[in-house]
């Protein structure tokens, strides 16, 4: 469903539509792509994972498919309500634009602008001068994608355990109601409390249900992570551009001077070609220096929008990045609150249910 | 304490109702005041050349005029329980005998002599002495006194007399050939009853015993796994600032209702485990003393079979026949009047066994309940003074 644009609204022209997750991928990738200094909301888990056992690992499951579109419909909140992200055609029409939209996106060609993997990784090693900021924020995300992994690999375990607890306890019912066939006076304080042991047993289902909302609400920002990286990583191939475009007017303006001076100050190809096969005439030479010269003039300016380009990203990738922080933190706190909100309820239920337990009991 | 103190005392926790009060005022036949104080502590190692085991220290405490002095102290061994288990037996095998700790324990692979084994032991051998004491008639049993006053050799003594072990042998031998004849289809209604009752009584009970030990065992591994998860959250919380303290408070949370875990999974192997073991030994000690009635039924039905076929020694067949008559009534009046005692007794152990149970519980999620309010109650504050000083995005 569209959700109200909060960009300026030219009147919706449709309510709402249909969209497959693929789609939701190819959105992302192009805000990715087109926004790179931009830290993009991550979309829900494609597949199930971290399930505790006993909750389904199909993705066909009627409650995996609608945790997935509560994630998805989060995934639209989010880039609505983003300061620049808002603002993006492409995102309107995906809300509004029924057929060809895929096509729309296609035509910017996008795809051309995304960086390669193998150029990024390159870049991580080769970086000489690396941002300190950007360093020490690739180890957060790090940290985060790491310990945020931990922990729900773990909450699933202890659901698991949990689980097992609050189910067992079932087995009193079946075996109270049986013995209290055979007793007069204690029958009736068993029966009944069989079935407050019934109810404890079942009570557990609803808890772990909620209790994967708070997971998810976690994997969300153990997705961020990757967000988070991917600026840092766009930030160090601008770097290595940069380095790598400084390295080659340097090494041209020096090349530039030798062949100015005749002086062969650094062994090349050319100057042993030379050597062997006589020198240029000072035509030849001539021409080579006022290629070189406008070769240096153009790498100058390159430089100069380069690095133009490099501190703009720095300034608006921090931007955002400080007001992701503030949304995380804000998030975490809320949903740590929420955790706190479920063990008090979960609390309270086994104290009713134990307290009537115990009312029969004492009447047996 | 044994729980049967319980039985001649109001306990406060629990709330009196009508019946339980029908249940204290049938015990006004018991000893009210009590005139006899066991304790079984102080276990202690005795290694020789052949073999090494265990004594207890037995304390009496008495009033009693039958007892020389009002205070013992002896150290038994667990064999010496066994014997006066079987003096007991003997002497009167219609009555319902407290049962004895095992020798071994097949399950949990507890060492023979660790601390947990012999611990465990200690207080079910107390909890013996303590049945025996309470009871009407074993109370007052010789051999029981012997048990408690004499020294070791003097036990040892004691002990070689009486009839020797082959004739008890031989005893058990006559009694069970005669049991073969009909002594089911003579036996009074009331016994029938009380079997169908201990058939089912010994399957429910050991289905809970099941039950319990499996609950036991899942408690002890969410246990586990709670110990993992709290500090995860402190490892995350190095990572961060803002959220930091918050973390740092779930992590608390989770430690302290990780040890609440233990404090109720302590409260059920202390209490819930080890009655559903009593129960289980007694319902095999029930069937046995069922059966040994219906052996005293089969000696006398098979001596009234002889006289109805026999033409002569009528005169003495009719007076063994009255005799074993007497014996046969005698017998079943003891089991009948053991029997009510011991339901009555067992509905006082199941009912503040199952409420402990759930007690327990209710501690436990009590004490959960606080631990994560109070952590909600400091956040919601710091909230409060963010959402203040923080101009809204």
């Amino acid at each position: 469903r569209a959700l109200e644009s909060q960009s300026e609204g030219q009147c919706a022209p449709v309510d709402s539509l249909w969209r497959r997750y693929s789609e939701f991928e190819l959105l992302r990738n192009y805000l990715s792509v087109t926004y790179p200094h931009i830290v993009v909301p991550p979309l829900p888990e494609k597949r199930a994972d971290f399930v505790w056992h006993k909750l389904s690992a199909d993705n066909m499951d009627p409650d995996f498919v609608e945790r997935r579109r509560i994630g998805l419909e989060n995934f639209l909140l989010r880039v609505a309500s983003h300061p620049v992200l808002c603002q993006d055609k492409i995102f309107y029409s995906f809300l509004t634009q029924e057929g060809g939209w895929k096509e729309m996106v296609n035509e910017t060609g996008f795809q051309l602008k995304a960086d390669s993997r193998l150029k990024a990784l390159n870049a991580t090693f080769r970086v000489k001068n690396p941002d300190k900021r950007f360093t020490e924020l690739k180890h957060y995300s790090d940290e985060l994608q790491s310990v945020i992994s931990h922990l729900l690999r773990v909450r699933a375990r202890v659901a698991d355990r949990l689980y097992g607890v609050y189910k067992v306890h079932g087995n009193y019912g079946r075996v109270f109601s049986e013995w209290s066939a055979i007793e007069k006076e204690m029958g009736d304080g068993l029966q009944s409390a069989g079935h407050h042991m019934d109810v404890y047993a079942a009570s557990i289902d609803d808890i772990l249900e909620e209790e994967e909302h708070y997971a998810d609400q976690l994997k969300e920002y153990l997705f961020y992570a990757e967000a988070l990286r991917a600026v840092c990583r766009k930030h160090e191939l601008m770097q290595y551009d940069l380095e790598m475009a400084a390295q080659d007017l340097t090494s041209k303006k020096q090349q530039c001077e030798e062949l100015a001076t005749g002086t062969v100050r650094t062994f090349s190809l050319k100057g042993m070609t030379s050597k062997l096969f006589g020198q240029e005439t000072p035509e030849q030479r001539e021409a080579k220096v006022k290629a070189l010269e406008e070769q240096i003039q153009e790498g100058e300016e390159q430089l100069k929008s380069k690095n133009l380009e490099g501190r703009d990203f720095v300034k608006s990738a921090w931007a955002d990045i400080e007001r992701f922080k503030e949304q995380k933190n804000h998030d975490l706190k809320e949903a740590l609150i929420s955790y706190a909100v479920m063990q008090i309820s979960m609390c309270k239920k086994g104290i009713q249910v134990w307290t009537n337990a115990k009312e029969c009991f004492s009447k047996m | 304490d044994t729980s049967l103190t319980e039985v001649n005392s109001f306990s406060p926790s629990i709330p009196i109702s009508p019946s339980s009060m029908i249940n204290q005022y049938k015990f006004e036949d018991e000893p009210e005041i009590r005139d006899l104080f066991i304790t079984v502590d102080d276990p202690e190692s005795h290694i020789t050349a052949i073999e090494t085991f265990i004594t207890y220290r037995v304390v009496t405490k008495t009033s009693r005029g039958e007892f020389d002095s009002s205070e013992y102290e002896v150290r038994r061994r667990y064999q010496d329980f066994l014997w006066l288990k079987s003096k007991l037996e003997e002497a009167h095998p219609t009555l319902i005998i407290p049962p004895l700790p095992e020798k071994f324990i097949m399950k949990g692979m507890v060492e023979r002599f660790s601390d947990e084994f012999i611990e465990t032991r200690r207080k079910a051998l107390h909890k013996f002495l303590n049945r025996i004491a309470d009871h009407p008639t074993l109370t007052f049993n010789e051999d029981f006194k012997i048990f408690l006053t004499a020294q070791a050799w003097e036990l040892s003594s004691h002990k070689k007399q009486g009839p020797g072990l082959l004739s008890r042998m031989g005893q058990t031998v006559r009694a069970v050939a005669s049991s073969v004849r009909g002594a089911v289809k003579n036996r009074p209604g009331v016994f029938t009853e009380m079997n169908d009752y201990m058939e089912t009584f010994s399957q429910k009970i050991n289905l809970l015993d099941k039950i319990a030990h499996r609950i036991y065992k899942e408690e002890r591994d969410y246990f586990n796994e709670m110990k993992e998860y709290g500090p995860i959250h402190t490892l995350w919380s190095a990572s961060e600032e803002d959220i930091a303290d918050s973390l740092k408070g779930i992590a608390s949370c989770i430690d302290r209702c990780c040890k609440a875990t233990e404090k109720r999974m302590a409260g059920l192997s202390e209490n819930l485990l080890p009655i559903l073991h009593e129960y289980i030994l007694y319902s095999e000690i029930l069937m046995g003393v069922l059966k040994r009635r219906d052996q005293i039924q089969g000696e006398l039905d098979s001596k009234v079979d002889a006289l109805a076929n026999k033409k002569t020694e009528k005169d003495l067949l009719s007076e063994e026949i009255g005799k074993l008559e007497d014996k046969v009534e005698r017998a079943n009046n003891a089991l009948k009047a053991d029997w009510d005692r011991w339901k009555q007794n067992m509905q006082c152990d199941m009912r503040s066994t199952f409420t402990n149970v759930a007690e327990n519980n209710l501690h436990y999620y009590e004490e959960c309940l606080a631990t994560w309010e109070s952590f909600l109650a400091s956040q919601t504050v710091d909230l409060h003074v963010e959402e203040d000083s923080e101009e809204r995005p």
